[in-house]
Order: structure tokens, then sequence, then C-alpha cells
């Protein structure tokens, strides 16, 4: 058997031979593995981006928000009737074995005044537990001290889009703002977030405790008044076993008889997620899949081209079977040759890839992520489809007579 | 025991649902260090014999001897290995590689035979040298003279010390000069390294450097004489 780097020499020989016809062919597998790599990068940065908005929202999240009101017929979606309770929160926080916290929030909007400037933003009136949950550390300063939350503090964290718009420069700490006419003094500001969702600015936020909200900001129907409870579970399979529970568990607090309906909404955010991610997986392999089928193309323009230089190259086939190479030292030949007009593809390819991947992220806000595993995946793919179809060429080659060969003009 | 041993070979090819047979029952035995000449007009079945010989073709029947070894049942692959190990070719057309320089050229025997490669070359340089080609190590195949490229070629069927060479034509491109320098290398090898040769051709003055003349008419042996020089 004729050795590896004699073997290889004679590929790179050939292939140099015709170097326009080797370029051309390898285009296909070119393209192919590019496509595949630009495509991977896609689906893998849509995934990658679902799972930071995931983190950003907080690990195994349960939302539950008021239930729907009917008013004249007309029924009026989710929170128009407000039933939610802070105490929901702690009891469920308190009993349920999976759940391990709650963070009450009571939402609110309104024109908060710095000086000149003025804003108009989001108010959460929460406690410590929201970050907790969101797993959201501040930028600077402090989180609500436990006198801020029991005696209705008027102290407010600031998003940072709320300190650029009010404060430009300045260093907002210990500085006082109004909110909705009401003087806050700014304790901390959270680290900077960025876009959750289509177009939601997680920085165009201001918290302020909850019972500041409930008693001097915002207009509640009843004491205690939540719009939305924020539970964090304690395992993702928590999210799912823990929701009937908590649903018993708040008919019992609201009293609800067994021919009432649910006043509450319990949301998985953690199911969404998942199945979130599940489509994009499969957005993912979809997509690769569709960029495989060039690179099957590009396969059958090696086959096509090895069929040719087998023909073209009978006489020197004819030779070397004279001169004592065996079938299977032709076939490897052969076999060598697409393999390494492939791989060169390939490689060149993975190059091409790697650019286009650049380009899109470069010219789009959306981040296309490239892995080692999503370029190893279509370069060995390249070299799988340039050994399958160069091996009819290299048989066919392998089983020429010795003495026809040699006749062969 | 004789190096060639051929005992009643025929072989026939199938023609319009007959077979045709081309060679009738050849008989025949070459020893050691002879220098055998094939002649025969065209269509007399020296090349098919000379296929046979040459282990490029087996026998529809009879029987081969071919260094103790009995070869007319081998398979194509062990057949190459025989070529390889005992038979050095040289062709009309030369038949080198092209884009392959000269010292490649006549590497390739033992690139099959899985030579290291330091070694290959050694062996390559002391071929080229024997026929008088150390200059010209390096060169492509079409930058060398008609003469110089079936000098290459001889030079690729001595390198892996086969026993036998076959020459089928081997000055059939070449002109009267050249002709008489690739024949005086022939009678060299023979006569001073003790290679077989077995020569095909039609031309009487090649035959003459043979001191043995077989003739072949109608795919049989007519004649088989010493050159009486």
């Amino acid at each position: 058997m004729i050795d590896f780097s004699t073997i290889f020499s004679i590929a790179i020989r050939a292939i140099k031979a015709n170097k326009m016809r080797s370029i051309l062919t390898s285009l296909g597998i070119i393209i192919g593995v590019a496509a595949v790599i630009v495509m991977l990068a896609i689906g893998n940065g849509a995934q990658v981006t679902i799972q930071n908005e995931m983190k950003s929202m907080g690990t195994n999240l349960i939302m539950i928000r008021s239930g729907t009101s009917t008013s004249g017929g007309q029924r009026m979606g989710h929170g128009s009737q407000p039933t939610m309770k802070a105490g929901d929160g702690n009891a469920i926080e308190e009993k349920i074995e999976g759940i391990s916290l709650a963070a009450p929030v009571l939402n609110d909007a309104g024109q908060i005044v710095y000086g000149n400037a003025n804003w108009s933003t989001s108010i959460v009136g929460t406690d410590n537990r929201y970050f907790q949950i969101k797993d959201w550390s501040l930028a600077y300063g402090r989180y609500f001290s436990q006198t801020d939350i029991t005696s209705a503090g008027k102290v407010a964290i600031l998003g940072t889009t709320v300190v650029k718009e009010l404060f430009g420069d300045v260093d907002p700490l210990g500085k006082t703002i109004r909110v909705k006419g009401i003087p806050f003094t700014v304790i901390g500001v959270t680290t900077s977030r960025g876009q959750s969702g289509p177009g939601m600015d997680q920085d165009d936020m201001i918290y302020i405790p909850l019972s500041t909200a409930q008693k001097k900001v915002t207009g509640i129907s009843f004491p205690d008044m939540v719009n939305m409870i924020m539970l964090q579970a304690k395992t993702a399979q928590d999210t799912y076993t823990s929701q009937d529970a908590i649903k018993a568990l708040l008919r019992q607090r609201h009293n609800l008889g067994t021919n009432k309906d649910d006043d509450f909404v319990i949301m998985n955010l953690t199911q969404m997620m998942e199945m979130m991610e599940t489509s994009t997986k499969v957005l993912t392999i979809l997509l690769g899949s569709i960029a495989s089928i060039s690179l099957l193309v590009g396969g059958i323009g090696i086959m096509n081209i090895m069929l040719v230089s087998v023909t073209e190259r009978t006489r020197e086939i004819g030779i070397r079977m004279a001169i004592g190479a065996k079938s299977w030292d032709i076939r490897l030949q052969f076999l060598t040759e697409a393999l390494v007009l492939s791989l060169i593809g390939g490689l060149i390819g993975v190059i091409c890839g790697l650019i286009g991947v650049a380009v899109i992220s470069f010219f789009s806000s959306f981040k296309a992520i490239v892995s080692i595993f999503y370029i190893l995946l279509p370069f060995s793919f390249a070299g799988i489809v340039g050994l399958f179809f160069g091996f009819y060429p290299a048989y066919k080659a392998s089983l020429l007579n010795p003495i026809n060969a040699l006749r062969y003009e | 025991m004789a190096l060639i041993e051929l005992k009643d070979i025929h072989k026939s090819y199938p023609l319009d649902g007959f077979d045709l047979e081309i060679l009738k029952g050849i008989t025949l035995k070459i020893e050691k260090g002879e220098f055998v000449a094939i002649m025969g007009p065209s269509g007399s079945g020296k090349s098919t014999l000379m296929n046979i010989l040459g282990c490029l073709d087996t026998p529809s029947s009879g029987s081969y001897m071919l260094d103790g070894q009995a070869v007319q049942n081998l398979s194509a692959d062990e057949l190459a290995e025989i070529r390889n190990q005992k038979i050095g070719f040289v062709f009309q057309g030369f038949n080198l590689l092209s884009r392959t320089t000269a010292l490649e050229n006549v590497e390739l025997p033992m690139v099959y035979s899985n030579t290291p490669s330091k070694l290959r070359q050694e062996r390559a340089q002391k071929a080229l040298t024997a026929v008088g080609l150390s200059e010209r190590m390096h060169h492509m195949p079409n930058q060398l003279s008609g003469g110089q490229q079936q000098r290459v070629a001889i030079a690729r069927a001595i390198v892996n010390e086969a026993p036998i060479i076959f020459a089928d034509e081997p000055t059939g491109n070449l002109d009267t000069k050249m002709s008489v320098e690739i024949m005086q290398l022939f009678t060299e090898l023979n006569e001073k390294m003790g290679r077989t040769i077995i020569l095909v051709t039609h031309e009487e003055d090649i035959a003459r450097y043979a001191k043995r003349i077989i003739k072949i008419v109608d795919g049989e042996i007519n004649s088989d004489q010493r050159n009486k020089k």
C-alpha cells in the first residue's frame, strides 16, 4: 500500500494541474459550507438572544396576574379586575414547596421631574425580591432598606435610561426627583439590561417600595393591592408541578366556591421560553438542512469532475497499473483527490462563512453567533460529501484494464 | 529452472458470437539472462503474447510459470504485485507521467512497493545515472528528447531490481541514431547487469541486437533460433 504523504502530493499535483477547474468544482462546496455556517450562526444567534432574554427576565419564572372582569357583557382582559394582594405572594412563598421567592409588582406610569428635565416612564412598586428574581444588580447605590419598605420611604432606584434622560452626566445619587409631583430621593441605579422582547426598554423604569406605591403614588381599589406577583420556582420542573398547589391556595385565599372561575391567571414563563427555544432550534435545523442541500449539490459537482478526470487520465492509470499499482492504490488516489478538493473547498467555505457572519453582525443589530461545533460540522460534512461522491469515480478508475488503459489516447 | 516457462498457451477473444483464437498453443522457455526478440507481422499475436508474458493479461488456457510461480490464474491485484516485483516495462510511447520529473517517474514502481521515500530517491538517482541522465533528473518529460524519455523509462524498468525487462517496440518512436543508443543500453543491461530482456519488434535491425529471435506467425511459433552475429 502506498504511503499517505505520497498519495497526498499526487492529489495536490493533480488539483494544481487544473487550477481553474478545481476552483470551479470546489465552488459548490465553498458556497455550501459558507451557507451552512451562516445559517447555523443565525439560528444560534436567535437561540442565544432568547436565552439571554430568559435570563434577564429571571429563571424559572411564574407570573400571576389578576383575572378578567366583565363590564356590560364586554370581557376586559387579564388584570382588568384587580384581585391580587401582596399577601398572596407571601403566602405562596411560605407555603408552596417548589417556590423560593415571590415579588409583588404594582405598576404605574407617570412623569418624573428633576430640575428642568422631565421624563415619562414606568413606575414599579415592589421590594428587593424583584431584583433577586431577575438576578439584577445595581450599578451603584443601594437596594431598599427594611425601613423604606415598612414605613413607605420616598426613595427610588432608577433604570439607566431614566438616569440618562433626567441627569445626563450628573451623579443622581442622593438627588431629589419628583414622581407624579411627590419628592423622592434617588438611592440606586440598576445595571443596564437593554431591550427585552420587541421594543421594551428594561432600563426605562424606576422602582419604589411597594408600600410607598400603594399609599402615596398609585390609587388602589383595596388594601395591599398589586397588579402582579412574580414567582421564582426552585427548578424548571417546579414551574410546572407547583401550579396546581398555587391555584388551590389562591382559590382558598380569594374565597372562590367550586362553581366560580379563577379570578387570577398563572403564566409559566419558563414554559413559554422553552417553547420559543424549541422553535428557534427547529428553525436552526431547518436553515442548516436547506443550506446542506447546496453542499450535496457541490458534491455532485465533484463527482462530475472526478469522472471527467478519470477518463482524461485513463493512460496515467494504465501506466500506474502496469508498474504495479493495485486497484486499491488507484481507488485511494482518486478518493484522496476528491477528499482534498472538497476539504480545500470546505476550508475556503469556512473563511467565507465567517466573513458572512461578521458582515451580518456588522450591518444589522442581530447577533449571528458561530461556535467551533458549527464550523466543524459543515467542514466535516464537506469531507464526507467528497468521500461519498468521490467513491464512484475512484471505483470506476480501479476497474480499468491496464492493457486498454495503456492504449487509450 | 527456467525463468519463464509457457506450456500450450491459448488465448481467444469473443467476437460476434465466435471465439477468435489469437494464440494457438505457445510453448516456450526463456532462461535467466537471455536477450530475446519476439518478431512477427501485425495481427500475428505477438502483442497478445507480450501482454500475457508481462502479466498484463491472463491466458485462456495453458500454464505460465514465472520465476517458479504459476501466474496463469492470479487475480488482477496479484498480477500487479508480480509486475511490480519481477517486471520492468519499456513502451513504444515511453508512457511517462506528464508534469512529473524524471526522478519521480523513476521512483514510481517503488511507490507501489512501499519503499521509504529516502531510499526511493537514492535508488532512482542511481538508476538515472546508470542510463546516463544524471544531469536531467529534475526535468519534466516534455523537456526531454525522445531518446532521453526512453532512457527515463528504462531507468524506471530497472529501478526495482526486476529480473525481466519487457520492451515493446522501444525504438518505434525514435530516429536511427537514438535507436542505436537505446539498443546499446539494452545490450549493456543484459551483458553487464545480467537482466533478462524480452524485446518485441518488427524491425530486423533492432531484433539483431538480441541473442535469440522468436518469430510468431498466426498465433504460433514459426521459428526460434539463436542469433548468428
